[in-house]
């Protein structure tokens, strides 16, 4: 028989002095989902941060090796879920690109808005809850208030108001609303008359500032090397935005600035999806008035295949660059499957932006990371 | 000059919570503003988008006729193996043997309401209906068959 002292022997090694290792999450109300972070201190200094993934693995890539192309594209819709209708365009593109379909023109232009009411939606939430994390209550039901708007659009055209699998390759799966137009204008209309409340109640806020300028510094340099893009990126001075580097869909048509901000601390951040939704906004007023007639969908095939070969589509979703990576052997179904997510890269700065930084601003910093964990672990 | 500092900070601090508070305010006073739904209060109000996808169903006709040819192209389009199609043999009026469905049967709890056997269906027979509160008290129950007892192939449908 054993015995008992040496079966309930800690083997674990014994860290220096003072350190304590806390595990944050997988059920903790700031890390939006089931992320767990395993943080070591030194007294109330971050040492390092050890995010732990697997909670919420779906398998999703290999799922989709067993879809056709038509059927895998509402899979996607499960990753990010605030960006779900990008996705969708993401992996239509990549259909239509190695087939060679022809997208009517009507088809892209309500992507292309539809794609930016998306990122609205999604950075409304991102504001919402990160104003909770640091403590404010209010400012949350305030940008639901307008993201329940699109969600009412996207409910009226698309038939579901998250998950819509509105995108199918070669255009959309039906016409848009009769009513489209008429509430994209009240909501433009709406939105830029409360996008005020979001500077009075958060932005010019002295608690708010004072917990977000200076925190989480990532440098421009840093930024590349973690392979971070999106708004994270932007924040810290790199040029990163495919709609100005890969344009697709109507994107190369449009006027809109890209955000950069210099700063690079967790307030830049803040202010580069600020700003990203007006110049959102500015891309919808172009657009919704010049819905050309037409068709809404291409002539496509009834089976779907792809040549034989490799293809990749990236398209910059609210969270920053989204890759898709097929791998056709020439069947109805795809031989190998990856998606680049941008919450995965972004995710791995968060250790070296919060190192050397107290504990309470560990959620000031990873809150700006704007992550969806479904969209990290897939 | 630190004291100056000091009481500038307070003032800032007080003017920013103030300007946060006043919007607060306003929507306190202005009860009529709030746009939230009393959800299972107002569900005889409630309307959803017409296009709303919450289940599919099957349209019948006041003579419990349907469209539905048991082709399986929804069965084929589906990804999650929701909608399962039984067809049987049937004699129609000039003696010829001819494929019609028997049952289709649909499983909600496997829907992930993507649209995609509404698109494939080329007689246009199933469709998305605005109905969400799915809820029962047995697993069973969430197994249906689309096609009513009786009911037959529309004249003209092939």
């Amino acid at each position: 028989m054993y015995n008992q002292t040496e079966i309930i022997k800690d083997t674990t090694e014994l860290g220096p002095e003072g350190e304590l290792v806390v595990n944050m999450g997988p059920q903790h109300p700031a890390t939006h989902g089931v992320l767990h972070l395993v943080v070591t201190l030194n007294g109330e200094t971050i040492k390092k941060i050890e995010p732990h993934l697997g909670y919420i693995h779906r398998s999703i890539e290999k799922m989709c090796e067993s879809l056709t192309y038509r059927q895998f594209i509402y899979v996607t819709s499960r990753m990010d879920y605030l960006s779900s209708h990008i996705n969708n365009t993401a992996c239509a593109l990549l259909v239509e690109k190695g087939m060679q379909i022809e997208v009517p023109e009507r088809a892209q232009y309500v992507r292309t808005i539809l794609n930016e009411l998306t990122r609205i939606a999604s950075h409304e939430l991102w504001i919402g809850a990160m104003a909770m994390d640091l403590g404010a209550f209010t400012p949350f039901f305030y940008a639901f208030r307008e993201r329940e708007m699109i969600t009412d659009i996207m409910e009226d055209t698309c038939g579901a108001r998250l998950t819509m699998n509105y995108i199918v390759p070669g255009g959309l799966m039906y016409d848009i609303h009769p009513d489209f137009q008429n509430k994209v204008k009240a909501f433009i209309k709406q939105f830029k008359e409360k996008v005020t409340e979001y500077e009075d109640l958060v932005t010019n806020n002295v608690i708010f500032q004072s917990r977000t300028k200076g925190v989480g510094i990532l440098s421009a340099e840093d930024a590349i090397s973690f392979g971070c893009t999106g708004p994270v990126a932007r924040a810290s001075g790199v040029s990163c935005d495919i709609r100005k580097i890969a344009p697709y869909d109507v994107y190369a048509k449009v006027e809109f600035d890209e955000v950069i901000e210099t700063a690079g601390d967790s307030f830049a951040r803040y202010m580069v999806r600020i700003k990203e939704m007006n110049q959102s906004i500015r891309i919808i007023e172009q657009l919704i008035d010049t819905i050309p007639e037409g068709d809404f969908v291409g002539k496509t095939k009834n089976v779907l295949k792809l040549p034989k070969g490799e293809f990749y589509q990236r398209v910059e979703t609210a969270r920053g660059d989204f890759g898709v990576y097929i791998v056709s052997e020439g069947g109805t179904t795809p031989y190998r499957i990856k998606f680049r997510s941008p919450g995965f890269s972004n995710l791995s700065a968060l250790s070296h932006m919060a190192e050397g930084s107290k504990i309470g601003d560990l959620m000031a910093t990873m809150g700006t990371l704007d992550l969806v964990i479904p969209d990290i672990d897939r | 000059m630190f004291l100056k500092d000091y009481i500038y900070d307070v003032y800032n601090g007080v003017r920013s919570l103030l300007k946060g508070m006043r919007k607060t305010g306003y929507y306190f006073t202005h009860s009529k503003e709030i746009i939230t739904e009393q959800y299972p209060d107002n569900r005889a109000t409630l309307k959803l988008a017409d296009r709303f996808k919450g289940e599919v169903i099957m349209p019948h006709d006041d003579n419990n006729e349907h469209a539905c040819t048991g082709c399986t192209a929804c069965e084929i389009a589906c990804p999650n193996g929701t909608i399962k199609v039984v067809t049987k043999s049937e004699f129609n009026a000039e003696g010829k043997k001819k494929k019609a469905v028997d049952a289709l049967v649909y499983r909600l709890e496997l829907c992930t309401m993507c649209n995609l056997c509404v698109v494939a269906c080329p007689s246009d027979a199933i469709k998305m209906a605005p109905n969400f509160e799915h809820s029962v008290f047995d697993r069973t129950k969430l197994t249906k068959i689309l096609n009513k007892p009786g009911s037959k192939i529309r004249e003209g449908i092939e």
